[in-house]
C-alpha cells in the first residue's frame, strides 16, 4: 500500500533522510522507534506533504500513485493521514467547522455529496463519545487551550471521523496519562482492519502494549537500520539503541 | 465649475423645488452650504484624509432622487432580497426617500417613536431642531456641512426613559441601479432617555450595479444610564461611494456599543465620535472591515473622556485582499481632569495578497495621569502552519483560507449578538475570498449545533 524507496531527504541543506526504504501492506501495523533527531517525524511530514522538505531523490508511492506529485489535500483525500507530534492551536476556527469541512472535502474528492447536516452531527457525537471527549470540544477552536492530552485525543477524533487507509501517528502517546492512553489506544485500535493500515512513531513500549505493532523499525541517523516484529520493541526498551547501530555496522 | 460648485448648483436646484421650511432649518442649510464651500472636499493634504482621496465623490455627478427624472424602480423582489432577514422594526429608505411600503412600525411599543425625519418635521420641527445639528456640526467636516446643507429625510428615534425595547429598530437604506447616479445625504437622530435600552441597526445595502453616493451623519444622545448597542451593516454594491459620521454624546453611566462592520462599497468613510461627558459612561468600538479588489475603506474613530471614571474599549479588525486598501485611524483624547479612566484599543490586520495595503495609526493624547490605557496594532498574514494543518485533512487551501479568515474576524464577530448580522457577514467574509469559497454549510452547522 505505501511503499517508500531509497528516500533522501534535505531541510535547510541538511540531508536529515539518507536513502529510507519502507514498504507497508494493507492490514499491518509498523511501529518506527529511534533516538531524538533521527528524522523520524521528517518522514511523516513528507509523505504528508510539508513545505520545507527537500527530496532529494527516492520515491513514496501509495497504492500505486506517485505521492510527491500529490497535494496536501489530495493526499489527506487519497487516505493518507498525519496525526500530528504537536497538534497546532488554531485560533477562532471550532472544532467542528474542520471536521465538518474535512469530512466533505473528502466525501467530495471520492464522488459523494455533502453529508447531511443531521447525520454528520450524529456521527459527530458516537465519535466523541469513543474518545471519551465532552461534546463543548466541538465547539471550542481547533487545540487552542487543550491539554496535552486533550490534543492527542482530538486528533484521534479526526481519524476516527475521516476513517484513512493509512493512519501516521507521530508519538501520540506523548503527554498522554494512563486512562487517556488506553482511550487513544482504543480509538486506533478501531480502525485497524484488514484493508487499513497504521504507522506509528514513539518512543515507548507502553503504547506498543496496547496497539500491538506487526512490524518494528529503527530508525537511526536517516536510515532504518533493523526491522524486526514486536519483541524488537521490548529489546529496545530494555537495552537501548547503541546495540542496534553497533550491529549494523558490523 | 469647481467641484463644490456641482454640488451648490445641485443645492440650489432643490431649494427651488422644495416648498417652504422653518426659517431655522433653512438657516442650518445655509449655514452648511456656505461651510462647505469654504472648507471644500478635503484632499490628501488635510491630515484626516491623508490616505483617502475623495475626488471620485468630488468630480461626480450626483443628481437627489427628489430630482431624478429618470428613477429606476426597485421591485419589492429585490428589496425582499436586500433585506435583514429578522425581526425588526423597520424604516427603509430608498436612496434617501423614505418607503413606508418598505417599512414596518406596527409593533413599536409604548415609549418609543420611530419616524423618518420628514414626518418628526412636520409634527413638531420645534422638538426636532433642539437636538439635530447638536453633536454634528458644520464645522466636523466638509461632508457634514454638506448633509446638513441637503438632508431632508432620516431616521428620528426616541426612547422614553426607562423603555425598553426588546426587537431591534433597523433603519435601511437602499441603494439602486441607476442610469444616472445618485446622492443622498440622511441623518439619524437617537435620543435615548434615561435607563432606556435599545438596539438600532444602520443597514447600507443596494442592488449589485448601484453607483450612487450616501453621505449619512448619525447623532446619538444617551441620558444616564442608557444603553443602546449600534449596528453599522455596511454592504453598498462594489460601486457605490459611502461617507458616514456617527456621533454619541454619553451622560453618566450610561453604555454605547458601535459594531462598524464594513463589506462593500468602492470608497467608503467612516467617523466614529463619542464624548464620555460623565462618570460611568462606557463605550465599546468593535469594527470590522474587509475589502477586496480596489475598495478602499477608512475608519477614523474617537473616544473622548471629557470625565473621570469612564471607560472606552476598541477592537478592530482589518482583512484585505487584491489590492484592497485599508485604513484604521483610532484616536483617544482624555482631558486633563478625567482621572481614573480606562481606555483600550486594538488594531489587527490581515493582509491576504502582497498588494493589498494598510495605513493603520493609534493616536492617544492623554492629559490626565491616573489612567489605564493600552493600545497595540498588529497586521500579518495567514498561519502557514495552521492552513497546513488544514489542508492535512484534505481541506482545500481555499478553504482552509477562508476557514482562517473567518477565525481572525472571530473575536469582533463573536461580539454579535444578531445572528442575521452575523452571518451576512460570516458569508460574505468567507464567500468573498479570492477564489470563492462558500462556507455556507458550515455556518449552518455551528448554527444548529447552538440551537440544540
Ligand atoms: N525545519 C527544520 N529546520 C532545521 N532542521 C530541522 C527542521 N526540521 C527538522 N530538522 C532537523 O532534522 C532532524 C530530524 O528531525 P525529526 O523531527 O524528524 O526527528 P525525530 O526523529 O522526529 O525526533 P524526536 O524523537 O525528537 O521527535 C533533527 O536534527 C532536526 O533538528
Ligand atoms: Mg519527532
Amino acid at each position: 500500500m505505501l511503499e517508500v524507496k531509497d528516500l533522501h531527504v534535505t531541510v535547510e541543506g541538511k540531508e536529515i533522510l539518507k536513502g529510507l526504504s519502507l514498504t507497508i501492506q494493507p492490514g499491518e501495523v509498523h511501529a518506527i522507534m529511534g533516538p531524538n533527531g533521527a528524522g523520524k517525524s521528517t518522514l511523516s511530514a513528507v509523505i504528508a506533504g510539508k513545505d520545507g522538505y527537500e527530496v532529494t531523490s527516492g520515491t513514496i508511492t501509495f497504492e500505486g500513485k506517485d505521492v510527491l506529485e500529490m497535494d496536501i489535500e489530495e493526499r489527506a483525500c487519497a487516505g493518507l493521514l498525519l496525526g500530528f507530534q504537536y497538534p497546532v492551536e488554531i485560533p477562532g476556527v471550532k472544532n467542528i467547522y474542520l471536521l465538518k469541512a474535512a469530512l466533505n472535502a473528502q466525501r467530495a474528492a471520492r464522488g459523494e455529496d455533502e453529508m447531511p447536516a443531521p447525520d454528520f452531527m450524529k456521527l459527530v457525537r458516537e465519535k466523541i463519545k469513543f474518545m471519551k471527549m465532552d461534546s463543548s470540544f466541538l465547539q471550542r477552536a481547533v487545540n487552542e487551550g487543550f491539554s496535552g492530552g486533550e490534543k492527542k485525543r482530538n486528533e484521534i477524533l479526526q481519524m476516527l471521523l475521516l476513517q484513512p487507509k493509512l493512519a501516521m501517528l507521530d508519538e501520540i502517546d506523548s503527554g498522554l496519562d494512563i486512562d487517556a492512553m488506553k482511550v487513544v489506544a482504543d480509538g486506533v485500535n478501531s480502525l485497524r482492519d484488514a484493508n487499513r493500515a497504521i504507522l506509528m512513531v514513539t518512543h515507548y513500549q507502553r503504547l506498543l502494549d496496547h496497539i500491538v505493532p506487526d512490524v518494528v523499525h529503527v530508525l537511526v541517523d536517516g536510515r532504518i537500520v533493523k526491522t524486526g516484529g514486536k519483541e524488537l520493541a521490548l529489546e529496545l526498551e530494555s537495552r537501548g539503541y547503541e546495540w542496534v547501530l553497533e550491529e549494523s555496522a558490523a | 465649475m469647481s467641484d463644490e460648485q456641482t454640488f451648490l448648483d445641485a443645492l440650489s436646484a432643490r431649494g427651488t423645488r422644495r416648498g417652504a421650511e422653518p426659517t431655522w432649518i433653512a438657516a442650518r442649510r445655509q449655514a452648511g452650504a456656505a461651510r462647505f464651500e469654504a472648507l471644500g472636499f478635503p484632499t490628501r493634504r488635510d491630515e484626516a484624509f491623508k490616505y483617502t482621496d475623495v475626488r471620485t465623490i468630488a468630480r461626480g455627478d450626483f443628481t437627489l432622487a427628489q430630482d431624478a427624472q429618470d428613477l429606476a424602480p426597485l421591485s419589492p423582489a429585490t428589496a425582499a432580497a436586500l433585506t435583514l432577514p429578522l425581526e425588526a422594526l423597520r424604516l427603509t429608505f430608498v436612496d434617501g426617500i423614505f418607503a413606508p411600503e418598505l417599512s414596518d412600525l406596527a409593533a413599536l411599543p409604548a415609549g418609543v417613536s420611530v419616524e423618518p425625519l420628514s414626518e418628526a418635521l412636520a409634527d413638531n420641527h420645534e422638538a426636532v431642531g433642539g437636538a439635530l445639528g447638536r453633536l454634528a456640526g458644520v464645522d466636523f467636516s466638509p461632508f457634514t456641512a454638506l448633509n446638513t446643507a441637503f438632508a431632508e429625510e432620516g431616521a428620528v428615534i426616541r426612547l422614553a426613559p426607562g423603555s425598553v425595547v426588546e426587537t431591534p429598530i433597523l433603519v435601511q437604506f437602499l441603494s439602486r441601479a441607476n442610469a444616472t447616479p445618485l446622492m443622498s445625504h440622511p441623518r439619524v437622530l437617537i435620543e435615548a432617555g434615561a435607563r432606556s435600552q435599545a438596539t438600532v441597526i444602520e443597514h447600507q445595502v443596494g442592488e449589485e450595479e448601484a453607483a450612487n453616493f450616501s453621505n449619512l451623519v448619525s447623532e446619538v444622545m444617551l441620558e444616564r444610564g442608557a444603553i443602546l448597542t449600534h449596528y453599522k451593516l455596511q454592504e453598498a454594491s462594489l460601486k457605490d461611494l459611502h461617507v458616514s459620521s456617527l456621533h454619541i454624546d454619553q451622560g453618566r453611566d450610561s453604555r454605547f456599543t458601535s459594531f462598524n462592520l464594513n463589506l462593500g462599497g468602492s470608497l467608503v468613510r467612516n467617523d466614529i465620535v463619542a464624548d464620555l461627558n460623565a462618570q460611568g459612561a462606557e463605550t465599546n468600538y468593535y469594527g470590522l472591515f474587509f475589502a477586496q479588489g480596489r475598495q478602499h475603506v477608512d475608519n477614523h474613530t474617537l473616544v473622548n473622556h471629557n470625565a473621570p471614571h469612564t471607560f472606552s474599549n476598541e477592537n478592530y479588525k482589518g482583512i484585505l485582499g487584491d489590492r484592497a486598501h485599508g485604513v484604521f485611524n483610532g484616536k483617544v483624547v482624555v482631558r486633563r481632569d478625567s482621572q481614573k479612566i480606562e481606555a483600550h484599543q486594538s488594531n489587527a490586520n490581515l493582509l491576504l495578497s502582497d498588494r493589498a495595503e494598510i495605513d493603520t495609526k493609534p493616536e492617544l493624547e492623554i492629559y490626565a495621569d491616573d489612567v489605564k490605557c493600552s493600545h497595540g496594532a498588529t497586521t500579518g498574514q495567514l498561519d502557514e502552519e495552521a492552513i497546513f494543518a488544514l489542508r492535512a485533512r484534505g481541506i482545500g487551501e481555499e478553504t482552509a483560507r477562508g476557514l482562517l479568515t473567518l477565525a481572525f474576524a472571530g473575536e469582533v464577530m463573536e461580539q454579535v449578538v444578531l445572528d442575521a448580522v452575523a452571518e451576512r457577514v460570516e458569508r460574505t467574509v468567507a464567500g468573498k475570498l479570492p477564489e470563492r469559497f462558500n462556507l455556507a454549510g458550515l455556518v449552518e452547522v455551528a448554527a444548529a449545533l447552538d440551537e440544540e
